[in-house]
């Protein structure tokens, strides 16, 4: 049996760590993940882990030594934020170009400048082209089950690709919440265990990692990591599938709260997802048909489960938390707005940017993104494409 | 150390057909460490000359395990990769006993990859990391580096009417800047010494802990000369005292050669086209400056090494 403890989103993540017992994990503190690298250099110390725990001095140098390590045939992680992520961008392509099934939890924070510490989406949406899965998680418990998965996933002979598992920094990294931990040996059997296909330690198979690869071949391999980005979603919902029957609980690559009905979608992913379904329950009982469509899967987009997600909807709204600089609204509601195109019944898109740098999103705004919802629905007419929530104008 | 003889009879780890420029240092480098090595090597190249022009997909001249990930994290890629090994050693999962070598230019150590070097060299990992230092970014086209000397003229430190020297600051002294960390074992190099290089190899892949050998590597293309001349000019480098063959284990200095006669400095300028503009009358101050400081450099390694003037 399993135990339920009151854990941090750090904790959790350090915690599940300590069960993946990961052959290598190369990380360097930045805020908000600090405390993941603590937890995990405490478990080390402690003898809890056998993790050989490389301190690096940069998370340029995390991501490195993750490549040498997984290239290696060892299981591999790391965990970052923000700047960190930026300063490791090079490698993060270079991850997943060579197929390397890397774990990374990222605390999302926004990107500088100005510097600022607390979350937004700007580091992991800046991320999306780099050939990594990307899981979204909304709260401490999905922070735990999505890393568990995440290594049977990257690991996935299909798949081979590196996965972010992101959460949002101190409104989730910081905040204690109910968490139900699975034991070490139903965790340890549910990832098992890690075999690179070309280890480079094989000393009698030698093979050569990272060649020049010019414009005879470059070409094919990209479209190869298209290709396992193209298997990846079918991996994902197995996965999920093979986690409910330890877990009870059961992930999909998205999830829909209330969309049975409705009339009025909110799309979003993080935490926010957890605010919204709030708002969802009082206005449901306003009588009013709203939903919520909650993206835990944006790398890959699942495209056609969200048409199907979002096919009786009247109108949708997509909330950012980053902006896209000189592009027609954030990345979510470009990647939605471009999935319904297609579409014979055209449904009413609009955006909203929230809450960058941290700044907090209440219920009350929430609320008027329904309102403008139903208007929306009423009138026919779209009125502000792109809109911000909470911002001094 | 063994026999040319029977070195001639060792498997070579580095492949003919690469695409190395003919006379090009990093190459006969690479065959005289893996010659010395004595366990397998698992290798980690950094961006540059010798990693482009060995693993043209589909094609590789390595005959050992080899990783190049990017241009400045050589020795953080092989930290990962050491790490990996002492954790699935642990495991039971390897039993062999591994060496691992990074092989970097002087760009990805000196300059760009000084940061993950550094990194790598406190942290203790167990791994020999080899500079070939040509002295400039040759892959690129002879831009200078760090490890330019003063007077070079380089792409990007020209001689010019403003420049008449071309590079006017001093080489860094990045063997000074690794005993500084504490490696059990740093050394200088020179492939026209084999003996002294292959000892030096062996020395540094028996003693545990992360050391570090930076050896010249001389480049026919950016140094301006015959290719035919190299390892005439890896020899006159030593033998004109400006690369001098030292080692440094557990801060203990020792000169592994000494050149019973030293050569004027102006005849390694001479030998090279990147210098010919010292050889003008106008810049024969420069000369005479650069020769004080070889000699004052020398003073000072033979003091620390305890031997006599």
């Amino acid at each position: 049996m399993g135990k339920i403890l009151g854990l941090t989103g750090d904790e959790v993540a350090a915690e599940v760590i300590r069960q993946i017992n990961p052959d290598v994990m190369a990380a360097y503190p930045i805020t908000p993940q600090t405390e993941i690298v603590q937890g995990v250099s405490q478990f080390v110390a402690d003898g809890l882990m056998s993790t050989e725990m490389v301190r690096v001095e940069s998370e340029h140098s995390a991501m490195s030594a993750c490549v040498g390590a997984s290239a290696a045939g060892a299981r591999a992680m790391t965990a970052t934020s923000a700047n960190g992520l930026a300063l490791m961008w090079e490698i993060v392509y270079i991850a997943a170009s060579l197929r390397l099934p890397i774990v990374m939890p990222v605390v999302n924070r926004a990107l500088s400048g100005p510097i600022n510490i607390h979350c937004d989406h700007s580091d992991s949406m800046g991320a999306r082209d780099s050939g990594w899965i990307q899981l979204y998680s909304e709260n401490c418990q999905e922070i735990y089950d999505n890393i568990i998965q995440a290594v049977r996933i990257a690991e996935s002979k299909e798949v081979l690709l590196p996965v972010m598992v992101t959460f949002d920094g101190f409104i989730i990294s910081h905040a204690m919440e109910r968490v139900e931990i699975l034991d070490d040996e139903e965790v340890k059997n549910f990832v098992g265990k890690y075999k690179n296909p070309y280890p480079l330690l094989d000393i009698s198979n030698p093979v050569t990692y990272g060649p020049l690869d010019l414009y005879d071949y470059y070409f094919e391999h990209k479209r190869q990591q298209v290709e396992a980005m193209e298997r990846t979603p079918e991996v994902i919902q197995k996965v999920g599938e093979k986690f409910a029957k330890i877990s009870g609980r059961s992930y999909d690559l998205i999830e829909g709260y209330k969309l049975e009905d409705t009339d009025l979608v909110v799309v979003a992913a993080g935490s926010t997802a957890g605010t919204i379904k709030e708002v969802v329950d009082e206005l449901r009982e306003e009588g009013v048909k709203a939903g919520l469509l909650k993206i835990r899967c944006f790398r890959p987009f699942p495209v056609r489960e969200i048409k199907e997600a979002l096919k009786k909807a009247k109108a949708v709204a997509v909330l950012d938390r980053s902006a896209s600089f000189g592009a027609e609204g954030g990345p979510l509601f470009l990647e939605i707005r471009s999935s319904l195109f297609e579409e014979a019944k055209k449904i009413p898109v609009v955006n909203y940017i929230y809450g960058l740098g941290g700044r907090d999103i209440s219920i009350k705004q929430i609320r008027s993104v329904y309102q403008n919802l139903q208007r929306i629905a009423q009138t026919k007419e779209v009125g502000k494409l792109v809109d911000y929530l909470g911002v001094r104008e | 150390m063994p026999s040319l003889k029977s070195l001639s009879q060792k498997k070579e780890l580095l492949s003919g057909g690469h695409r190395l420029c003919p006379g090009c240092g990093a190459s006969i480098i690479v065959r005289q460490i893996l010659l010395a090595a004595e366990n397998p090597v698992v290798g980690c190249g950094a961006t540059g000359c010798l990693e482009v022009a060995t693993t043209i997909y589909p094609f590789t001249a390595w005959k050992i395990p080899w990783i190049h990930n990017a241009f400045e994290n050589a020795a953080s890629t092989l930290s990962g990769v050491e790490a990996a090994y002492c954790a699935l050693k642990r495991k039971g999962e390897i039993k062999e006993e591994i060496k691992f070598i990074a092989f970097a230019g002087d760009g990805g150590t000196y300059d760009i990859g000084i940061q993950a070097l550094s990194g790598a060299m406190e942290r203790g990992h167990n791994l020999l990391y080899i500079c070939y230092d040509n002295e400039a970014y040759m892959n690129t086209g002879i831009q200078r580096s760090s490890a330019t000397p003063r007077g070079a003229n380089t792409t990007t430190s020209p001689v010019g009417k403003a420049t008449p020297i071309g590079k006017e600051r001093e080489r860094k002294d990045l063997v000074e800047i690794m005993v500084a960390h504490n490696s059990p074992y740093v050394a200088q190099a020179s492939p026209a010494y084999y003996n002294d290089l292959m000892k030096k190899v062996q020395k540094a892949l028996s003693i545990k802990g992360p050391t570090f050998i930076n050896i010249i590597s001389p480049c026919p293309r950016g140094w301006r000369y015959e290719p035919s001349q190299s390892i005439q000019i890896a020899k006159l480098a030593v033998t004109s005292g400006f690369w001098p063959l030292y080692e440094v284990e557990n801060g203990k200095y020792k000169i592994t050669y000494r050149p019973r006669k030293r050569v004027p400095l102006i005849e390694w300028f001479k030998s090279q086209g990147r210098f010919k503009h010292l050889l003008e009358e106008e810049n024969k101050k420069i000369v005479e400056e650069m020769q004080r400081r070889v000699d004052e450099k020398e003073k000072i390694l033979l003091a620390r090494a305890g031997e006599k003037p």
